[in-house]
């Protein structure tokens, strides 16, 4: 029996077994293929996605076990309409290869969201589950702290 | 001194001998340009292979693979620095397999000199040695040797298109291109008119793009500021296409288990994964299996319930029994000899020490695991692989479904990380047998991180033996041996089927080559014959022989009772001026005053890799719940800054890399298998224990030097260092959790 799941704001039937990993339903079914793979064990924090506002690792949810509306990058801003935080990564120009990119900047959304203005403490708190084989940490915690000044003063 | 005839000569040698078992070609084949592979359609017009403009805007095509270090920005800016391109107006794409993307950099840096000491003269030999990379088809990203290889080349397109650009506006608004001039992607007349690039598409098609002269550095717009990267917004978007995210009608989703000893396989039995759900075909590989299903997460568990008998491991089944090979082989004659000088074997009065330096097999683990996408429809075969290496990728694909190169098309895609492993060949040649046994289905081939972290070719695990002597606070002596198998020849045996001739100098780059004026200085190389699978990893031969070569420079300085900075800037002093600017420059960066607090440790290394001289300062700090990294300050001297942002991005990037291999970095191998399949078992240093970063960038070297890799090979003796200031105890094998209470 297909499974009923709202992405980004659109409601979608999956005809996939329950057990099949959000993540997988997300890139090879729906098409949105901005959430990635990395490691299939939550270890890298490559496939974070929102599940009402939660950060979730995508590849450890099963499909029958989505329990709210899933928000992913593409749902988050576009390049022509950016969320205030992909602006913040953009200005402090923190992608390098891109690919953990998603997965960071979800979770940092959900991080703002929690904690309007997050301490260094926070911060390593809540990014130490995302890995970025570039290294470009020191300037996600810039483009962090930018981002929650953005969001104050707004 | 070497003669010129002498240099001459030996470059000759190169030349000819890397042809070797092709066709000897002489010079006007070598100079001659390479056809440019763009075809433009009846309202576009492509003056050159880097430049394709329309009514729908101007292209940069950019022959080097966009894998996180910048490269797409950089070279792009190259053109339209030339051409007076409106930075917002700019596409850049990734270039075809042609042998106009040839890297000519790439094989000056096999030339037998110091590379560091290179007069213009030699710097222009190298150029000219590397017209050879035409010939070898060498499109290729690696080495550091990017934006060296295109400064001229991509320059000259954009200016030579401009100027074509102005005789077709001079045509159409009937006066002299002389009057005319460019800026924001138009041509302006005196009177005002303008008339945009892209309306001159057509117009400017016939032209015979002029040779005109580049502009000075004085005029630069976009080189050397910090330019937005062309890549970013998509990258922050989730919209930029990696190859894992390619969507063709119809794509099917596939896998792979191929043997983790590295060998064929005796038997499978697919029975149960057959039966279990979303599977449509389960390949025989030869050397291993493809699963293809409706979603790549039932492929991967369908291949995973595949009963496979593997036949085992060519090389020793163990590390130890790997490690045993490699230090015996410190024993045998030298394989090369690279740097005498003076006389080691004489008796110098001063203090002797010595040291055994071991470091481990290491992973490149990029952040996405190896895949393709492929479409084979009997006659033609495309493929869209994210790779530094694309002529390679066409011809291994094609020979492997029975096609020619010509019926091969492959677009490379963003690279979802590098670091030398998307140098090979043999993920986009999965993708294709697996496509060429389902004709006219498209199929995206997606590899485990367990897959990918078993499968990889390995920076190999290395030893080193040192003797030196130290007398009035300076070195007198240093005598080195290393010994590792080659990734050289295991690497071009399988990209290439060859062996480059004369010594292997990338076995011992990183220490035999460095700027120091040792008076006695000596540095073999010991080759180890094991079949094991390596590959080029970022900074190659420099990731340990950088370690190795700094730990005991430091060694020597303290033994000589000196302060380990200043030993070092003396040494350069008297051999590179630049490599004294970058150590004197960290030193002034971090306050580096030789003592520090009781809690508190900092070392300091140097490394002159890819033509750019690198000093690093590492301060580490004993918590009382483990050791952290807090600062790491960087001094580089690039010649020529291009992008500031994106070479401090760079030696960032390239500290945090090799800190990472030498906090907790290693491969090990039982059973003929490496034992660690994933981030839990080989991880890298995260957000709570990244340190902070200052990068100095300096423009004193009369040649430009890479940035991609320079900052890798000294963060590692940095840290070691550090960790020796604060403790007492020389870590002399990675890596460095083995000895140290680290924060992981």
């Amino acid at each position: 029996m297909p499974t009923a799941l709202t992405i980004n704001g659109i409601a979608h039937l999956v005809d996939l077994p329950s057990d099949v990993p959000l993540l997988w339903v997300l890139r090879d079914e729906i098409g949105l293929t901005g959430t990635k793979f990395g490691c299939g064990v939550a270890a890298c924090g490559a496939c974070t996605v929102h599940i009402d506002g939660e950060a979730v690792r995508s590849c450890q949810v099963a499909l029958a076990d989505v329990w709210g509306a899933v928000t992913t990058i593409e749902g988050l801003g576009t390049p022509d309409n950016m969320a205030v935080i992909q602006q913040a990564w953009v200005d402090h120009q923190v992608a390098q290869c891109g690919y953990c990119q998603s997965g960071q900047i979800m979770n940092a959304a959900a991080l703002l969201a929690q904690t309007p203005a997050p301490t260094d403490q926070d911060i390593d708190d809540a990014m130490q589950g995302n890995l970025c084989r570039c290294g470009t940490y020191p300037r996600i915690r810039a483009a962090i702290k930018d981002a929650a000044q953005r969001i104050q003063e707004a | 001194m070497a003669s010129i005839g002498k240099i001459a000569r030996r470059t000759f040698l190169i030349g000819t001998a890397a042809i070797a078992g092709g066709v000897a070609f002489g010079v006007y084949q070598v100079r001659k340009d390479a056809p440019n592979p763009l075809i433009a359609g009846e309202d576009e017009a492509t003056l050159n292979p880097y430049i394709l403009i329309n009514q729908d805007g101007i292209t940069i095509i950019a022959p080097r693979a966009e894998m996180g270090q910048g490269v797409h920005t950089t070279l792009a800016a190259l053109v339209a620095e030339e051409l007076d391109a409106a930075w917002d107006d700019i596409t850049v794409l990734h270039g075809p397999p042609a042998q106009a993307y040839y890297n000519q950099a790439l094989l000056g840096l096999a030339l037998p000199f110091r590379h560091y000491a290179d007069s213009d003269f030699q710097h222009n030999l190298r150029k000219n040695v590397g017209m050879v990379g035409k010939l070898l088809n060498l499109q290729v990203t690696g080495g550091s040797t990017s934006t060296k290889d295109a400064y001229d080349r991509m320059r000259h397109a954009g200016a030579s298109a401009r100027e074509a650009l102005k005789l077709a506006a001079a045509a159409q608004l009937g006066v002299d291109a002389s009057t005319l001039r460019t800026e924001d992607s138009a041509v302006i007349a005196p009177d005002g008119t303008t008339l945009a690039y892209t309306a001159l598409a057509k117009a400017v098609r016939d032209i015979t793009p002029p040779d005109v002269p580049l502009r000075p550095k004085s005029s630069w717009k976009y080189l050397g500021k910090s330019m937005p990267r062309t890549d970013m917004v998509a990258k922050v978007t989730g919209t930029a296409q990696f190859a894992a995210d390619t969507k063709l009608e119809g794509l099917k989703f596939a896998t792979v288990r191929m043997n983790p000893r590295r060998s064929g396989m005796i038997s499978y039995d697919d029975s149960a994964a057959r039966a279990m759900p979303g599977v449509e075909a389960i390949i025989d590989l030869g050397d291993g299996i493809g699963v293809v299903a409706n979603n790549t997460w039932l492929a991967i568990q369908a291949a995973n319930a595949v009963e496979i008998e593997w036949e085992p491991a060519t090389y020793p089944a163990d590390t130890a029994g790997m490690l045993a090979a490699i230090k015996a082989s410190l024993n045998n004659a030298p394989d090369s000899t690279t740097r005498n000088d003076g006389n080691v074997t004489a008796s110098i009065a001063g203090t002797e020490i010595t040291a055994e330096y071991i470091v481990p097999f290491l992973a490149h683990a990029t952040m996405e695991p190896m895949n393709a996408t492929a479409l084979f429809t009997g006659d033609a075969l495309t493929v869209w692989s994210g790779n530094q290496a694309p002529i390679i990728v066409r011809d291994k694909c094609a020979a492997a479904v029975g096609l020619t190169p010509e019926q091969v098309t492959v677009h490379t895609t963003f690279l979802g990380g590098g670091f030398g492993r998307r140098g090979e060949y043999d993920f986009s040649g999965h993708a294709a047998r697996i496509a060429a046994a389902m004709p006219g289905r498209p199929i995206r081939m997606t590899w485990s991180r367990e897959e990918d972290m078993r499968h990889d070719f390995y920076r190999p695990a290395a030893v080193a033996q040192f003797r030196g002597v130290v007398a009035d606070g300076t070195a007198q002596l240093l005598d080195g041996k290393i010994a590792a198998p080659s990734v050289t020849h295991i690497s071009s045996m399988r990209l290439v089927g060859q062996i480059p001739p004369g010594p292997d100098r990338g076995h011992v780059e990183g220490a035999a080559d460095q700027p120091y004026a040792i008076p006695n200085f000596r540095l073999t190389g010991h080759l180890t014959d094991l079949s094991v699978p390596l590959g080029f990893w970022r900074s190659v031969g420099n990731s340990f022989n950088g370690f190795f070569f700094d730990t005991f420079i430091d060694e020597m300085a303290h033994a000589a009772g000196a302060d380990p900075l200043q030993f070092r800037l003396d040494l350069a002093r008297r051999e590179h001026a630049p490599s004294a600017g970058v150590i004197s420059a960290v030193g002034d960066m971090s306050g580096w005053t030789g003592t520090t607090p009781d809690n508190i440790g900092r070392g300091v290394a140097f490394t002159y890799s890819f033509g750019t001289p690198v000093a690093e300062v590492v301060e580490v700090e004993d918590t009382g719940n483990g050791i952290r990294i807090n600062t790491c300050w960087i001094a580089c001297d690039v010649g020529t800054a291009l992008d500031p942002s994106i070479i401090k991005a760079q030696m960032v990037s390239g500290a945090i890399y090799g800190l990472s291999a030498a906090m907790q970095g290693e491969i090990t191998f039982a059973d003929g298998a490496a034992e660690q399949g994933n981030f839990y078992d080989y991880d890298a240093l995260r957000m709570h224990n990244v340190p902070e970063f200052a990068v100095q960038i300096l423009e004193t070297s009369p040649h430009m030097g890479g940035v991609g890799e320079p900052g890798t090979p000294p963060s590692m003796p940095a840290l070691g260092n550090a960790l020796f200031d604060l403790t007492g105890t020389r870590a002399r094998e990675l890596p460095l959790i083995k000895t140290f209470d680290l924060i992981l």
